[in-house]
């Protein structure tokens, strides 16, 4: 038993986050240092689990779109749009519950769009997701007037610079999440239908399956995390940038869901993984500024390790590795 | 008794031209008189920063002092719109174009048509490429002496001290990054004591000038080696300061925070003592674009083709609360 634990740890996600934090330790060796400082925990890898937060918040809602065959571009829209909302209500003078469970419905009604797309009138994902991508960020930029709307309440900038015994705020939200969905998900029946609708939406409908309900569901999911992320986010600078906030964050997001194993035909995902790969996309960007490497290589540097990391998980190579696996543990057994 | 009305009329309207000449901005240096009922088109990028929307207000302002009737119109990031614009103002029958480019090519044709139909255009803030004679003349701020005028300031600031320097850089590749690069380079270069550590790219934005400023924090022994920041614009530096209050340092003070823009949070955090300086790319492109463009009315002067507008440097002692108050409506 211990030892098929241990082996379902050894997947190729952890190995490749595992790598490329030692990677990041030899070029900067204090990468793992960790001091307490002001009530909170400091140090690179902190930053890792903190600036990696929103896009994990992303893939944890992002993982259910894909896996029932869609895409979901807007999220990083969502982000500028739910963002933008808490931000002026504050400023407006709400109190800050009610700006943040505004920004939250923002973002479900958002995601609900969405899914009436998809799944009532049947337009394809990455087209239906489109149109709020594009429009999303004018509404944001509507709501702020063009400028970044700056705010100081101490409670909305607590969940984005706060720490919970320590730990960066940002990343016990999404700690939390990730384990509210995929107990959601796991331990109900609605994992396994939202596979079914990943592998064939026809015959899902067919064996009972409610796959209009569910997929409005997915998509209310994502846009639902990519206002919990855009809240995050806009907390963290103390204020909301229409323009920016969550720019191309919609691909690191579907990066993360990638490289976390999940299939973009549908069918099989995982949102653990897909927050594990979160990390990797992260560890990798707090490398590169720690490492002192030159800007202009940045994006290359980024290209490279994931090529590598997407190449360790084809089945080719993966097929090859369990070859040479396969033989010694026979041995062993016998 | 209507004798006495209409000089009551006329007084009071000369006393509010007179105010309106006051409260607009400094650069007003003349009357400029013969502008006054002139119809002038503008068009504008859009409003992708705050910024820009600084310059859109500012030049409606300026254009409401001098009794301009201003067309405006947003081009929402698209050269075809930009096209569509100037083709209008010609039209139109404009008495003078101004646009603020959004690319620097394929600008000739409809720069012939304007010239055709006899009506100046004048260019703000970018630059474009095509024949010099086609426009009147470019209004733009020098990024390479904004660079060198936050370079001298830290120079200046540090004396003969160490000090080590860490760079947030714009967008890699874009042209005020690598001029503002240059520029600040250009002004240390002679002073052995200031040394840049590290540089990276923050994007122009404050959550990534604040995350690149953490990771510099963390490579630099905590915080403790670096003795400034230098930021490519405002929005980075802001993150970044918020970035040295969570490693538990004090900004302006522990490490020093030099950077460009002028927009209003900066001085919010002079006031508050977190910033050191800001070199000011003027939202006033309109300014000297109306004075050049009254000269030439009224006696044909040609302007220079390439008016370089001020990089003022402001520090905590150039009252950054009356800026802020004064700059705060301009849509920053």
């Amino acid at each position: 038993m211990k030892r098929l634990h241990l082996e379902r740890l050894a997947n190729p996600q952890l190995l490749a986050l595992v790598a490329v934090l030692l990677i990041n330790w030899l070029l900067f060796p204090n990468f793992f240092r960790i001091a307490w400082q002001d009530g909170r925990l400091f140090g690179s890898m902190i930053d890792v689990i903190n600036r990696g937060a929103p896009v994990a918040i992303l893939a944890i809602g992002m993982t259910g779109v894909i896996a029932t065959k869609g895409v979901d571009l807007s999220v990083g829209a969502i982000m500028a749009v739910c963002g933008a909302v808490a931000a002026t209500m504050v400023v407006a003078g709400y109190p800050t519950p009610i700006a943040v469970i505004a920004a939250l419905a923002v973002g479900l009604a958002c995601g609900l769009w969405n899914g009436f797309l998809v799944a009532v009138l049947d337009i394809q994902p990455i087209i239906a997701t489109l149109v709020l991508m594009v429009a999303g960020r004018g509404i944001a930029q509507l709501i702020t007037e063009g400028s970044i709307v700056t705010f100081n309440d101490p409670a909305l900038v607590y969940l984005g610079t706060g720490s919970f015994f320590g730990f960066p705020m940002a990343a016990v939200i999404a700690l939390v999440l990730m384990i509210v969905v995929t107990l959601l998900v796991r331990r109900t029946a609605i994992g396994l239908f939202i596979q079914a609708i990943g592998v064939n939406r026809a015959a899902a409908s067919l064996a009972g399956i409610h796959s209009r309900m569910l997929l409005m569901l997915v998509y209310a999911l994502s846009g639902f995390c990519a206002a919990i992320a855009g809240i995050v986010v806009a907390a963290d600078i103390r204020g909301a940038d229409a323009n920016n906030s969550g720019l191309w964050l919609e691909l690191d997001a579907i990066l993360a869901v990638v490289i976390g194993g999940t299939s973009l035909l549908g069918g099989k995902f995982s949102i653990p993984l897909a927050v594990v790969g979160a990390l990797i996309i992260q560890a990798m960007n707090t490398g590169i500024l720690v490492s002192g490497f030159r800007p202009e290589f940045n994006l290359i540097v980024k290209a490279g390790m994931i090529i590598l990391i997407l190449m360790l998980q084809s089945p080719l190579l993966g097929n090859a590795i369990g070859f040479f696996k396969r033989d010694p543990k026979q041995a062993n057994s016998r | 008794m209507t004798a006495t009305w209409e000089d009551i009329v006329t007084i009071i309207s000369k006393l509010a031209i007179a105010a309106s000449l006051v409260t607009a901005l400094t650069s007003v240096s003349f009357a400029q008189e013969n502008l006054k009922g002139l119809t002038i088109g503008f068009s504008q990028i859009g409003s992708e920063s705050g910024w820009r929307a600084a310059e859109t207000s500012v030049t409606k302002q300026q254009a409401e002092a001098l009794g301009i009737d201003l067309k405006f119109a947003d081009a929402q990031q698209k050269q075809e719109n930009q096209i569509k614009a100037l083709r209008g103002f010609i039209a139109q029958g404009v008495d003078a174009i101004l646009v603020a480019p959004v690319v620097a090519t394929g600008w000739e044709d409809v720069l012939s048509e304007a010239k055709e139909a006899e009506i100046p255009v004048i260019l703000l803030d970018r630059g474009v490429d095509a024949p010099e004679d086609l426009y009147l003349t470019s209004v733009a701020s020098d990024q390479v002496k904004e660079g060198r005028v936050a370079g001298d300031w830290l120079v200046g600031a540090v004396g003969d001290a160490d000090c080590k320097i860490v760079e947030l850089q714009g967008t890699v590749g874009s042209t005020p990054a690598i001029n503002r690069k240059k520029g600040f380079e250009e002004a240390i270069a002679g002073h052995a004591n200031l040394t840049i550590a590290r540089s990276q790219t923050g994007d122009f934005t404050r959550a990534k000038g604040k995350e690149v400023m953490e990771g510099f924090i963390k490579a630099e022994n905590g915080g403790a080696d670096i003795c400034a920041v230098y930021a490519h614009n405002d929005d980075m530096a802001v993150g970044a300061i918020q970035a040295i209050k969570d490693a538990g340092l004090k900004p302006g003070t522990d490490i020093k925070v030099v950077s460009i823009d002028g927009v209003p949070d900066i001085f919010q955090a002079m006031v508050a003592g977190e910033a050191n300086a800001s070199v000011e790319l003027t939202p006033n492109m309109a300014g000297p674009a109306f004075a050049a463009l009254s000269a030439y009315l009224a006696d044909g002067t040609a302007p220079a083709k390439f008016i370089i507008t001020e990089s003022k440097l402001y520090t905590p002692k150039d009252n950054p609360q009356g800026e802020y108050d004064t700059r705060k409506g301009l849509g920053y």
